[in-house]
C-alpha cells in the first residue's frame, strides 16, 4: 500500500506531511518513556531509545521479508504495525514503522517522497494507534490470561489494517488525483485490506504468543499481566513458623475473577438497548447486498422469503401502528429469541459435559462451578 | 566504511553528482518531485522534459540506463493499479481497440504512472549516487531530529544482520525437513518471527550496554564538518530550478 508520488495532490500531501511530522515528534518523546529501563539504576531512557528502537525497526524491516505461504504459490507478509505496538508500545511502534517507511522511501524508492506524509499517517500512525487502542481495551475487558492476550492481538491486528485503508480513502477523498468514485475506492480498499488484515491478525497473534511463551516481560502490552512470584513453603515449615506467614507481604491478590454473570447481564442490556432504542435510527434503506442485487436486477427472480408474512417480518411487529414502537419491540423480541436459543444450546452442552464429568473426583467440581 | 558496508543500491563512482554533499542532493530531489507532482497532467510534453532532465543527471552521474530501469521495477504493483483505472473510473467514455474506457480514468492512469515513475527514478538516482552514511548525515543536516536519524542508522546497520539471522533460521528449518506450504505452517513461521524479535531486542540491549561503556550519552559525536558551499547548492539546485521552469510553462501553456 505504499502510495507513490502523484497519487495524492500536493496540498493534501503537504498537510499529511505536517500531521506525520507532529505524530513522529510526539512519539519520539513517548518512546523515551516506553524504552526506559525498569530495573535499578534506570536512566531517563534517552540513551536507550536509539539502539533499542533502531533494532526494533530493523526487526520490522526483516520480518517483512518473512513470507507466509497462503495457497497455490501466493504468499503474504507481515506489515508489522500492530505487532510493533503490542510488543514495544504504541509510541515506539509509530516511530519504528515511520523509520522503516522513511528508509524505504529514500533508499528503495518504495513509496513516493512527497507521499511520505500520507504513507506515515496511514500505515504507521493509524495502524499502530488503532491496534493499540483495541488491544488495551480488550485486555482490560477479557480475563487476564495468555489466551486473551492472543485474542486481543488478533482483533487488534484485524482491525488495524482496514483502518489504514479507511484513512487512505479519506486522503483520497480530500486530494485524490483520479476520478474513480469514492465508494468504489472505499469498497476495493477496505475489501482487500480486510483479507490482508485476516492474515496479519493470525500471524500477529501467533507471533505475540510465541514471544509471550519465552519472554513475557518483553511484551509491552502484557506488562501488567505477569503475576509477581509467589513464595511457597512446605506445610512442615509453615507449621514451624506460623507467625512468619502473616508477616510476609501479602501477595497481590490474583487478578480479580470477573463473574460471567455480570458480563452476561451487561451484554444483555447492551443488546436490548441496541435492539429496542437504536434500531429506530437505523437506516431503513436496503443494505449493501440487497441494493446491489436490486440495481443489477438480480433480485427479480428471488422468491419472497418463506417467513415474509410472519408477525416479525422486516424487523417490525405486524399489528402495531407506531413505527418506533414496532421496530423496537421487534428488536427486543429478536434479542430474547436469540438469547433463548443460545442459552438453550449452552445449557444442553453443559449438562452433557456435567454428565460426562460425574465419575471424575469431586475435587474437580469447584472448578466447574463458575 | 569499508566496501562490506556499502549497500547494494549504491554505485561507487567519481562524478560531479557523487561529489555533491548529501543534504543538497536530498533537498534537490525532494523539490524536484514536489514540482513534478504539481504539474498539470495534461501537459504531456512537460513530463517528457522531466524525464530528459533525469536522464541528463544519470548521464552526469555515469549511472547506466540498465541499472536505472531495473530498479524502476519496484513500481510494478502500482502499474497494475493504474492499468485498472480506465475501466473503473467515471465520466465520459471512449472506445479504444474495442475496449470501453473512461477518459478521465485514462488521464488518471497516465498521471499516476508518469509522476510515480519520475519520483521513483529520482529517488533511485539519489540512492545510487549517495553513500548510506552520507545520506543519514544529510538527513540530520536537514534538521531531521538527531534521534530519528540515529534510529534510522541503527536500522540500516542491523537490518542486514537480522536478515541474515532470518536466513539462518530458514536454513535450519529446511535442514530439519520443514517446508512451509500453506496456512497450516504459519505457527512455525510465527515462532521464527517471535524468536527473531527476542534476539533483536536482546541484541539491542547488548548494543546499548556496549555503547554506554564507551561513553555514549544519547548523542552521536559529529566527526566530519563538511559543509556545503554556495557552488554545491547552485549545482544541486539546477535540477529543481529547471523542473520549475518546465512546470510554470506547463501551467501557462
Amino acid at each position: 500500500m505504499h502510495v507513490p508520488d502523484g497519487f495524492i495532490d500536493a496540498p493534501v500531501s503537504a498537510a499529511a506531511g505536517v500531521v506525520a511530522a507532529a505524530a513522529v515528534a510526539v512519539s519520539l518523546r513517548g518512546a523515551r518513556r516506553e524504552l526506559a529501563a525498569t530495573g535499578p539504576g534506570a536512566g531517563t531512557g534517552a540513551e536507550r531509545t536509539a539502539p533499542l528502537a533502531g533494532l526494533v525497526a530493523a526487526f520490522i524491516f526483516a520480518v517483512q521479508m518473512l513470507n507466509f505461504p497462503v495457497a497455490a504459490g501466493t504468499s503474504g507478509h507481515l506489515l508489522g504495525g500492530a505487532l510493533a505496538a503490542i510488543l514495544v508500545g504504541p509510541y515506539t511502534g509509530v516511530l519504528c514503522v515511520s523509520v522503516v517507511l522513511l528508509m524505504q522511501g529514500v533508499l528503495f524508492a518504495d513509496g513516493g517522497l512527497t507521499a511520505l506524509g500520507v504513507n506515515i499517517s496511514d500505515m504507521a500512525v493509524i495502524t499502530t494507534a488503532v491496534a493499540y487502542a483495541v488491544f488495551r481495551l480488550l485486555v482490560r475487558v477479557l480475563p487476564r490470561t495468555r489466551r486473551s492476550v492472543a485474542v486481543a492481538s488478533f482483533t487488534a491486528a484485524l482491525l488495524s489494517v482496514p483502518a489504514a485503508a479507511v484513512c487512505f480513502t479519506a486522503f483520497y477523498a480530500l486530494g485524490g488525483t483520479t476520478d474513480v468514485a469514492l465508494g468504489k475506492v472505499f469498497t476495493a480498499m477496505v475489501g482487500v485490506h480486510v483479507l490482508i488484515g485476516l492474515g496479519e491478525a493470525v500471524i500477529t497473534a501467533l507471533t505475540v504468543g510465541a514471544v509471550l511463551a519465552v519472554r513475557p516481560d518483553l511484551v509491552y502490552g502484557a506488562r501488567g499481566l505477569t503475576r509477581p512470584l509467589e513464595l511457597r513453603t512446605s506445610p512442615l515449615a509453615a507449621d514451624d513458623a506460623p507467625a512468619a506467614a502473616p508477616a510476609a507481604p501479602a501477595p497481590a491478590p490474583a487478578a480479580p475473577r470477573r463473574s460471567p454473570r455480570r458480563l452476561w447481564l451487561a451484554g444483555l442490556a447492551a443488546a436490548l438497548v441496541c435492539a429496542g432504542g437504536l434500531s429506530y435510527y437505523a437506516s431503513s434503506s436496503p443494505d449493501g447486498l440487497e441494493k446491489v442485487a436490486h440495481d443489477k436486477g438480480l433480485d427479480t427472480r428471488t422468491e419472497e422469503h418463506a417467513t415474509a408474512d410472519s408477525p416479525l417480518a422486516d424487523y417490525s411487529v405486524k399489528d402495531i401502528a407506531n413505527r418506533r414502537l414496532a421496530g423496537g419491540l421487534a428488536g427486543v423480541i429478536g434479542v430474547a429469541a436469540t438469547l433463548a436459543a443460545g442459552t438453550g444450546v449452552f445449557v444442553v452442552l453443559r449438562r452433557r459435559k456435567a454428565a460426562a464429568d460425574t465419575p471424575a473426583p469431586a475435587a474437580d467440581t469447584p472448578a466447574e462451578q463458575h | 566504511m569499508g566496501a562490506g558496508h556499502a549497500h547494494k543500491l549504491y554505485r561507487d563512482g567519481r562524478s560531479p553528482v557523487h561529489a555533491l554533499p548529501a543534504h543538497c542532493k536530498i533537498a534537490a530531489v525532494f523539490c524536484f518531485v514536489l514540482v513534478v507532482v504539481a504539474t498539470p497532467r495534461t501537459a504531456a510534453w512537460a513530463f517528457a522534459l522531466y524525464a530528459g532532465l533525469l536522464a541528463a543527471v544519470a548521464a552526469a552521474a555515469r549511472v547506466p540506463a540498465g541499472f536505472l530501469l531495473k530498479r524502476l521495477l519496484i513500481e510494478v504493483p502500482f502499474v497494475a493499479f493504474a492499468v485498472l483505472m480506465p475501466f473503473v473510473a467515471e465520466g465520459p467514455r471512449t472506445h479504444l481497440l474495442g475496449l470501453d474506457l473512461s477518459v478521465s480514468g485514462l488521464w488518471g492512469a497516465w498521471n499516476v504512472l508518469a509522476k510515480g515513475t519520475l519520483g521513483v527514478a529520482a529517488s533511485v538516482l539519489l540512492a545510487a549516487t549517495t553513500e548510506l552514511r552520507q545520506l543519514l548525515l544529510g538527513l540530520e543536516r536537514l534538521r531531521i531530529p538527531p534521534l530519528l536519524v540515529q534510529i534510522a542508522s541503527f536500522m540500516i546497520r542491523y537490518g542486514d544482520v537480522l536478515t541474515d539471522e532470518l536466513r539462518r533460521m530458514r536454513i535450519a528449518r529446511l535442514s530439519r525437513g520443514f517446508e512451509a506450504r500453506g496456512v497450516r505452517h504459519w505457527g512455525v513461521l510465527a515462532k521464527s518471527a517471535g524468536a527473531l524479535f527476542i534476539r533483536s531486542y536482546e541484541r539491542g540491549e547488548r548494543v546499548h550496554l556496549a555503547m554506554v561503556s564507551r561513553g555514549y550519552t544519547g548523542t552521536m559525536p559529529l566527526t566530519d564538518t563538511a559543509t556545503a558551499t554556495r557552488t554545491h547548492w547552485t549545482r544541486a539546485a539546477a535540477l529543481p530550478l529547471a523542473a520549475l521552469a518546465v512546470c510554470l510553462l506547463g501551467w501557462i501553456l
